[in-house]
């Protein structure tokens, strides 16, 4: 197989606040987000001739090329799911190393706080069980419709195989909050969680408690993609893109996993764990710092697992005590503070984050990071990306 | 009945169409049948328009035994992150079948707090309106 490895770099980077209400569109976030991009690395519109953006966007490209003057595009499709934010700038990558495009735009905007979130009224659930997704037929009507109910589902069932104590995830979420409350632009800025605050916070769906929960923004972030070549004749820090995965396996369902060999793991990020260290050709011990799907907390201690950072079963006392995990620890996780503590944009500002990583720009800054890993989309279609600051 | 269906709130249904009929028809009927093969007598859950394992697509709907035990459950304990035609607290579980596949249902007469993983379980069918029966567990006696 020929790889995309090293053959291409995120360059340019536009990330909005996070928010509670933008009092924007989201198509003008999106603009924004492309125009600080583009600004930061010294390109303009006509340049871009790509487009990546996610089925579930609200914003069009054509919206885009008209607002911002883009006559060029030859490259544009979209991904679907919301592990998607590492496999959209796979797609990227694939379109500049192949030739098919020279620079490509990837974002993600939502208004996800005040505008409104598909499957919240009963209307919605009611039109989704009997049209959207297949899925939907086998579980909705048992009452099985919030996704911290189906996540819920997975996590209780690997803490009856190891014997994991629920209150240990909360230590992800102390940590992401922690680093969270050092990011001025982030939801949670200055305003940390202590455990006993997570261990009081009410449960939603037995065992997972609103503090496990990601945090609901409005936000966008856009970044540009380009050969490794041009990357470096541009102004910022190439985040080189030494791996990028994508996996769905024959049981795999959009945040549902009863059907596999094994429930309570999640397959997907194994799977794609292993392929994204072989095509960047390195190690789980190589990694200076990771932005792992925290959309709900007890999902990073099973990908610390699925992707060999320790071993089975060990994940939830990996991070006890939060040592390990912080910055300054061996594997600083979620840096921005993730979407437990920085804010909900669908793992897009975890890539943003790597990419600060790698040129010394983030709030909570690892020591001489050198490779950053990526990983979306845990308990269903998942992606995964490894940057690096040079080839 | 552990489960109380809130009126006024549409219920949900099933999406049936030509793959998954049989499953539904069956159930309809008070009987809880699995996808399998003719030809090479793969079992699955949820039905799909051919086997996985062989590509044929001639296949059968077989009769299940209609026993388990609990797999997984969850308990929705907040009406928020709960459907609301349903009052809270109620539970979903995830059966094992004896016949091997694992299938999403709730427990017919078991308290949310009382279900336990590895539950022995046998189905039931729970008429919840005139044109929707949904196939449901009760704890078995062993």
């Amino acid at each position: 197989m020929r790889s995309i490895a090293k053959k291409s770099a995120i360059v340019g980077m536009g990330v909005s606040d996070f928010s509670k209400d933008s009092g924007r569109t989201e198509l003008r976030m999106t603009c924004d987000c492309i125009k600080a991009a583009l600004d930061e690395v010294g390109l303009v519109p006509p340049d871009i001739d790509g487009i990546v953006k996610h089925a579930d966007d609200g914003t069009d490209e054509h919206a885009i090329t008209s607002a911002m003057g883009m006559g060029n595009l030859t490259y544009f499709g979209e991904c679907r799911w919301d592990g998607s934010a590492c496999g959209m700038v796979q797609r990227a990558a694939i379109g500049v190393a192949t030739g098919m495009a020279n620079y490509v735009v990837v974002y993600r905007a939502e208004n996800g706080a005040s505008g409104s979130r598909m499957g919240t009224s009963s209307r919605n659930m009611a039109q989704l069980a009997t049209g959207d997704l297949l899925q939907w037929t086998y579980h909705a009507p048992f009452g099985l419709t919030s996704e911290a109910g189906r996540v819920a589902m997975t996590v209780r069932r690997y803490m009856h195989g190891h014997g994991v104590d629920s209150d240990l995830f909360g230590w992800v979420t102390t940590v992401c909050r922690e680093h969270g409350a050092r990011n001025p632009n982030g939801l949670l800025y200055e305003r940390p969680a202590t455990m006993e605050e997570y261990l009081q916070s009410k449960v939603l769906v037995d065992p997972i408690r609103v503090l496990d929960c990601y945090q609901a923004a409005d936000s966008c972030v856009a970044m540009i993609v380009t050969t490794a070549e041009k990357a470096e004749r541009l102004k910022q820090q190439p985040a080189y893109i030494l791996g990028g995965v994508q996996t769905i396996l024959a049981e795999t369902e959009e945040k549902n996993g009863f059907y596999g060999p094994e429930v309570g793991g999640l397959p997907e990020i194994g799977r794609m764990g292993e392929r994204l260290f072989a095509m960047a050709g390195v190690g789980p011990k190589d990694i200076s710092v990771a932005q792992l799907d925290d959309s709900y907390a007890p999902l990073v201690p099973m990908q610390l697992e699925e992707l060999g950072f320790c071993g089975r079963g060990k994940g939830a006392s990996f991070c006890e005590g939060g040592d390990r995990i912080r910055v300054g620890g061996e594997l600083p996780l979620n840096t921005s503070g993730g979407s437990l503590g920085e804010g909900f944009i669908y793992g897009m500002n975890h890539v943003a984050e790597a990419v600060r990583q790698i040129r010394g720009t983030s709030t909570a800054q690892v020591k001489d990071a050198k490779l950053a890993l990526v990983a979306t989309g845990a308990g269903g279609p998942a992606s995964g990306l490894i940057l690096g600051g040079s080839r | 009945m552990v489960m109380e269906y809130i009126p006024g709130i549409p219920l949900l249904r099933p999406k049936v169409d030509l793959d998954n009929e049989g499953f539904w028809n069956g159930v309809k009927e008070h009987k809880l049948v699995f996808q399998k093969c003719k030809d090479c007598g793969l079992l699955v859950h949820r039905p799909r328009p051919m086997c996985p394992r062989c590509l044929s697509t001639e296949k059968e709907w077989a009769p299940s035994e209609g026993v388990g035990e609990v797999y997984a459950k969850v308990n929705f304990v907040y009406a928020k992150a709960a459907y609301p035609g349903i009052k809270v607290p109620y539970a979903v579980v995830v059966v094992q079948m004896v016949e091997g596949v694992r299938i999403v249902s709730n427990m017919y007469d078991v308290k949310p707090d009382d279900i336990y993983i590895g539950m022995p379980v046998e189905v039931v069918f729970d008429d919840i309106a005139d044109d929707l029966t949904l196939p449901k567990f009760k704890k078995r006696l062993v």
